[in-house]
């Protein structure tokens, strides 16, 4: 028997009984929907927080603060050298600390963040608040026009694009090379200006935290200006430091984050940050792809009822086959083929389905509470994993097509006949 | 014995076939030898229950005995591989079952083809062959009509056409005109000789039927799984 009527005849045997098919059909549409789903926000929030994780540092680079203290203890003694932010009190760094940073094994180099950030940035027209922070060696930034701020003589400046329109430019593109001033305010609250280039426009990041990016020329302008005239003890201050790992090996890692506790400080990868926020989404995925599995379960014993009616129904028409000549191989292909069709009707409907809510689902998110966060597509769908879901189904619609089929393929042609 | 029509195409030597086990044992064939030479008619004949198709199931190779062999070509048929055996009733057998065993949402074309899309022969030398086996048996005009759709002799008259679609060496079939009235049976019966006749198509065929049985070169009374009594050309 030729393999196109193996599989025209496994097709009729399947729409014999149409609402029998239909409802398993169903079954295994719901399990590839649930299925499918869960992939693909797995996959579009992965993909995102990868893209993240590459784009906001190598992964060589880490930040470094002074460790948090254990508040079991009560409260903190007083420390004359800890920064106040708003009544906050936050423990820096000094410059001592960062020498002391670098000369840790396996640390290339150590050097700080500062902290002074302009108070508005203007071209013309109103003037507009922002945060901003130096762009270190070995940071990246998702740029969408232009390029990241360089290292050099020239004040440079990247921004978003929300500002690129609150700034008056028609385009990214226009906003590239063009002049802005920033204010800064010196420790009598009083609002100096300095000039920087527009060096490019780029997309906010999840760790960017809405801070725009400058060069090491422009902060340095900016911290001149927010420390005029203060004394040494007060500006040999950091809340934070970045230092560069010799390499990105694991035990390298866990070594420099061991010295640096003992030292009081404490490092996170760019990965460590993101790290969290992962697990918790994989922990939910994994139960959501749990219940698509449950239900793949349930719908597999769905097909293996189908088929044995099926098998029940068509007993004289198999016998009268296998009369014919139809070897039992073929009977069994035929049925396993005939539970496969269902499980493919099933599975690619499912994730047409699937991923014409992902579309809409996207659409309203980019709208909605993804505004201030392009380039994060909620649901992805890459055509590998779909594929992966077809076969999987396919494999258990066969596995459990197999005891029907295995009972086809046994019936004795004259058992068969004499069936009433 | 040296002519070719009179050479041995089937034989059954000395064939038992037990139902059941221990008290519940129903022998339905107890010891029959039978030889089928080629180009022959044979009529099995006896009352219901006798083993009749029982007989015809072995001699056509859909069941095996429990005692005694089957031989084609002097050669036990138990020794044969289950391809073999499936190629030999695809290629070289034709059947007309008790029922009818038609696909009544199939086409009467469909039908016909079955024994050729077993078979493996490609769609458009089946068609041709199904269209031709319907006109033999006068049915041209249905050939795209459901198989549910046709009268009870028109069925029959489709099954002789599937079973004869693959230009079959033997036809087997069990109470071919058992479900006709005398018209039609005639009818079917006259289409089974012409097949005989003209292309030499070996006919095994049981019936209970005296008349109908008289037609054929040989005739075999089975009774109690037993063979009573042989008449005819070769007894
Ligand atoms: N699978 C089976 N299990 C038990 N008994 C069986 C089985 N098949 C046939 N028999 C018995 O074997 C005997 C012979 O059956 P068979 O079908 O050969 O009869 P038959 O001569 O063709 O009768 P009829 O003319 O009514 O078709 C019957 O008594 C039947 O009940
Ligand atoms: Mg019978």
């Amino acid at each position: 028997m030729r393999f196109a009527d193996i599989l025209g005849m496994a097709s009729g045997g399947m729409w014999r009984n149409k609402t029998r098919s239909i409802l398993t059909i169903v079954a295994i549409f719901v399990a590839a929907f649930t299925i499918t789903l869960t992939t693909a926000i797995g996959a579009g929030v992965s993909t995102y927080l990868d893209k993240q994780t590459d784009g906001f540092g190598a992964p060589n680079l880490m930040q470094v603060s002074v460790a948090a203290e254990d508040d079991g203890d009560g409260p903190a003694v007083y420390d004359p050298k800890a920064q106040t932010n708003f009544g906050q009190t936050v423990s820096t760094l000094t410059n001592a600390d960062i020498d002391a940073i670098a000369a840790i094994k396996n640390v290339d180099s150590a050097v700080p963040f500062e902290g002074s950030s302009p108070s508005y940035i203007q071209t013309n027209g109103d003037k507009f608040v922002l945060s901003s922070q130096q762009l270190v060696r070995g940071q990246t930034v998702d740029v969408v026009a232009g390029s990241a701020p360089k290292e050099g003589a020239q004040p440079e400046i990247i921004i978003s694009p929300q500002y690129a329109i609150a700034l008056g430019f028609d385009t990214n593109k226009d906003a590239v090379g063009a002049t802005v001033t920033l204010g800064v305010s010196d420790p009598l609250q009083q609002v100096q200006t300095v000039e920087a280039k527009i060096s490019g426009v780029m997309n906010e990041s999840l760790l960017g935290g809405g801070r725009l990016w400058v060069n090491d020329t422009l902060q340095d302008k900016v911290t001149a200006i927010a420390q005029q005239g203060l004394p040494a003890e007060a500006t040999d201050s950091y809340f934070a430091a970045v230092l560069y790992a010799a390499n990105t090996d694991p035990e390298t890692m866990t070594q420099i984050k061991a010295d640096l506790s003992d030292l009081g400080f404490q490092g996170m990868t760019v990965e460590d940050q993101i790290g969290i926020a992962k697990q918790i989404f994989d922990a939910i995925t994994t139960v959501l792809t749990v219940f698509g599995v449950i239900a793949l379960l349930a719908a597999s014993l769905g097909v293996i009822n189908t088929l044995y009616m099926s098998v029940q129904d068509r007993t004289k028409e198999i016998g009268l086959m296998k009369a014919g000549g139809l070897s039992s191989g073929r009977v069994f292909s035929l049925f396993s083929i005939e539970a496969m069709l269902l499980g493919l009707w099933g599975s690619v409907l499912g994730i047409l389905a699937a991923w014409g809510v992902g579309q809409a689902v996207n659409q309203v998110a980019a709208e909605s509470f993804l505004k201030d966060l392009p380039g994060f597509d909620l649901m992805l769908f890459p055509l590998a994993s779909l594929a992966v879901i077809v076969g999987i189904i396919l494999v258990i619609t066969f596995l459990a097509g197999t005891l029907p089929a295995r009972r086809a393929a046994r019936l004795n042609p004259i058992d068969a006949l004499r069936y009433e | 014995m040296d002519t070719p029509s009179s050479a041995t195409a089937i034989s059954a030597v000395n064939v038992r076939k037990t139902y059941g086990k221990k008290e519940n044992a129903f022998h339905a064939l107890r010891g029959v030898s039978l030889d089928i030479r080629q180009g022959e008619s044979i009529a099995i004949v006896g009352k219901s229950g006798s083993g009749k198709s029982t007989l015809m199931h072995l001699l056509a190779l859909l069941d095996t005995p429990d005692e005694g062999s089957i031989r084609l070509d002097d050669r036990d048929v138990s020794s044969l591989r289950a391809v073999e055996v499936n190629k030999m009733r695809n290629s070289y057998y034709g059947f007309v079952f008790q029922q009818f065993f038609l696909n009544g949402r199939q086409s009467v074309l469909d039908n016909v083809m079955l024994p050729l899309v077993i078979g493996g022969v490609r769609p458009a030398e089946r068609k041709k062959r199904a269209r031709a086996a319907l006109e033999a048996v006068g049915l041209s005009d249905k050939i795209k009509n459901r198989a549910n759709d046709l009268s009870g002799g028109q069925k029959q008259r489709v099954v002789i056409a599937r079973a004869l679609v693959n230009e079959p060496r033997i036809i087997f079939a069990d109470e071919p005109t058992g479900n006709l009235d005398t018209h039609t049976g005639e009818q079917v019966e006259q289409m089974l000789f012409d097949l005989n006749k003209q292309k030499g198509i070996t006919l095994v065929v049981v019936t209970h039927d005296p008349e109908f049985a008289a037609r054929f070169d040989r005739q075999i009374f089975l009774s109690d799984g037993q063979i009573v009594s042989e008449s005819g050309a070769a007894a």
